[in-house]
């Protein structure tokens, strides 16, 4: 029971981490119906980034946990935006009226790009690297279940960020714009919404929010390597389609529950966390099959 | 003679092989309300589309107040042209009082910043905004609605719907294409009394209708286009008795027919 428990626990975690990126996802495929294979590396790239805004400060500076943490949140962030506003302006707006394919495969192509460019500045990327010990030490104790303070804060700034998107989406100019383009994008623009700041705007709130996954990602787990973008990505880009591409509340639910099946089926299925994968994708099969526009994503309308 | 409103001069425009406009000018006096009709294929809807920047046209120029107007439909939104559909292109999954508030994007100011601190700038703007959607939502006669999901509205009232999206936009000019297409007598009868009304609050209208009557009780003058060519121009009265439209409307020779109705579906075909 405490195992269980504690999985549950460590599930809630991850699904945390998951959502954060699995919003950038979900927002850019509802404005601009274009999946952002690329997306997990601009997570990946703001880990590197905060690491080495911590490595660039003064060794007083470094010894500050409240002063080098937020710096580094800083860092991170300014890169993953810049990173998404550059692919977005360089790699995709070019290609906005391409078939569909035409952005998809250079969205493989940005992610192999950015991988290598990560390698240019650290050649040992491929292998772990230790990240800054500037978070919360110790752990929150209740019962027999412990859950790190990174944790905690990991999933207050997930479930935070995410109220604050929805509130955004649902209740201000600009998000009503963003609806509005994703919803009819030629509409929108005769009612005087700018399609590119729209668009570009999506891609930094996505940025902001991988941005904040990334920093957090290092203190949850203290090592980041190259590959943790890719494979949270995944991780994201599954739970966005099991919640329905283009719901903000589906992405955050599908997080959670691929965090919880990865956990609970990692310990308790057979090939144990080796095999954890295979149950995420069993669980987004069967939804597909008998949803296909996910959890909570809207059947797909015909046009006029 | 001052300066019309909205002025078309010569505007062609050219798909492929397919010309779809010939040279067509148009002029609104500000205050006016102008029928545009033709048949099916004849051209309207594109040149609706030149004049709110969908299309740029391949020659000739529009003009707003003197101005020409820019090539990109938020531009032309902000210089003060507003439109509605044929086919009617609402949000579908926004509400009613949402699908007016888009409208008033063009004309508050909240960055993507003031918005994420709800400060009072930003709240005495999202208040003006919402003020205003009620109020051109009463204006066109949609009450206690404003929270239902625009597709969820009877047809007729999405068309007021869109109308009152139109005019939040705060437009000089409102662009009506088929208002009351698939509507019944009264409420053909309730357009031409809002449009009316419309004009009363100093907007100038351009209407695209098929239903001559309306177009004729509404319009201070009309403009017929006929396969990419204005036709006639001129008053209801004139343009009633002009031969070549009783040609083009109660027909000519069966071989002739044959050939428009061959061209019109072609046209039809290309702009689709």
């Amino acid at each position: 029971m405490s195992v269980l428990l504690q999985q549950l626990a460590n599930g809630v975690v991850q699904g945390a981490l998951i959502a954060l990126i699995a919003l950038g996802y979900t927002m850019v495929y509802g404005i601009i119906q274009l999946i952002n294979f690329a997306h997990g590396e601009v997570f990946m790239v703001a880990s590197y980034g905060g690491l080495a805004t911590f490595t660039l400060l003064p060794d007083d500076l470094k010894k500050s946990p409240a002063v080098a943490l937020p710096l580094m949140f800083v860092g991170g962030i300014v890169v993953a935006v810049v990173v998404a506003v550059i692919m977005e302006r360089f790699a995709y707006r070019p290609l906005r009226n391409a078939p569909r394919l035409a952005p998809l495969i250079t969205a493989l192509g940005v992610s192999v790009f950015l991988q290598e460019a990560v390698r240019v500045f650290y050649p040992n990327a491929k292998s772990n690297l230790p990240y800054p010990k500037v978070f919360p030490e110790g752990n929150l104790t209740i019962g027999s279940v412990n859950i790190s303070w990174t944790g905690i804060m990991l999933v207050v700034l997930s479930v935070g960020l995410a109220v604050i998107l929805q509130t955004y989406i649902n209740r201000s100019r600009m998000g009503r714009a963003m609806r509005a383009t994703a919803q009819d994008p030629d509409t929108a623009k005769l009612m005087g919404v700018n399609p590119d700041r729209v668009i570009v705007l999506t891609f930094i709130i996505g940025a902001v929010l991988a941005g904040v996954a990334g920093i957090m990602f290092g203190g949850y787990l203290n090592n980041i390597n190259i590959d943790m973008g890719f494979q949270n990505g995944i991780f994201a880009f599954t739970a966005a389609v099991l919640g329905g591409v283009g719901s903000i509340r589906g992405a955050v639910i599908g997080a959670f529950i691929i965090g919880l099946i990865k956990t609970v089926a990692g310990q308790y299925m057979p090939g144990g966390t080796q095999y954890d994968y295979v149950w995420i994708f069993v669980v987004l099969i069967l939804v597909l099959v008998f949803r296909p526009q996910g959890l909570f994503g809207e059947p797909e309308r015909v046009r006029a | 003679m001052s300066t019309p409103v909205l002025e078309a001069r010569d505007v062609s425009m050219v798909f492929g092989g397919l010309k779809a406009l010939k040279g067509v000018t148009l002029t609104l006096e500000e205050g006016k309300i102008v029928g545009l009709i033709g048949p099916n294929g004849a051209g309207k809807t594109t040149f609706f589309n030149c004049l709110t920047g969908l299309y740029t046209p391949t020659t000739g120029q529009v003009l707003l107040k003197g101005n020409v107007l820019p090539g990109d439909p938020a531009k032309v939104t902000d210089a003060g042209v507003a439109r509605t559909f044929q086919n009617i292109r609402l949000f579908p999954s926004m509400t009613v009082l949402e699908n007016v508030m888009v409208g008033r994007h063009v004309r508050m100011k909240q960055g993507p910043l003031a918005s994420l601190f709800h400060g009072p700038a930003y709240q005495r703007g999202e208040k003006a905004a919402r003020e205003r959607s009620r109020e051109l939502l009463a204006f066109v006669g949609l009450n206690g609605v404003e929270d239902e999901l625009s597709r969820n509205l009877p047809y007729g009232d999405q068309r007021r719907l869109e109308i009152a999206r139109a005019l939040a936009t705060d437009p000089a000019v409102l662009l009506l294409d088929e208002p009351t297409a698939g509507m019944n007598p009264q409420e053909t009868e309730a357009t031409q009394q809002l449009i009316f009304r419309i004009r009363e609050t100093g907007v100038s209208v351009v209407v695209i209708e098929h239903d001559i009557k309306f177009i004729f009780g509404l319009c201070d003058s009309v403009s017929v286009l006929v396969q990419g060519e204005l036709l006639v121009e001129g008053s209801p009265e004139v343009v009633r008795a002009d031969p070549r439209v009783v040609e083009a409307y109660l027909g000519k020779p069966p071989e002739e027919v044959q050939h428009d109705v061959e061209a019109a579906a072609a046209a039809e075909e290309e702009q689709a």
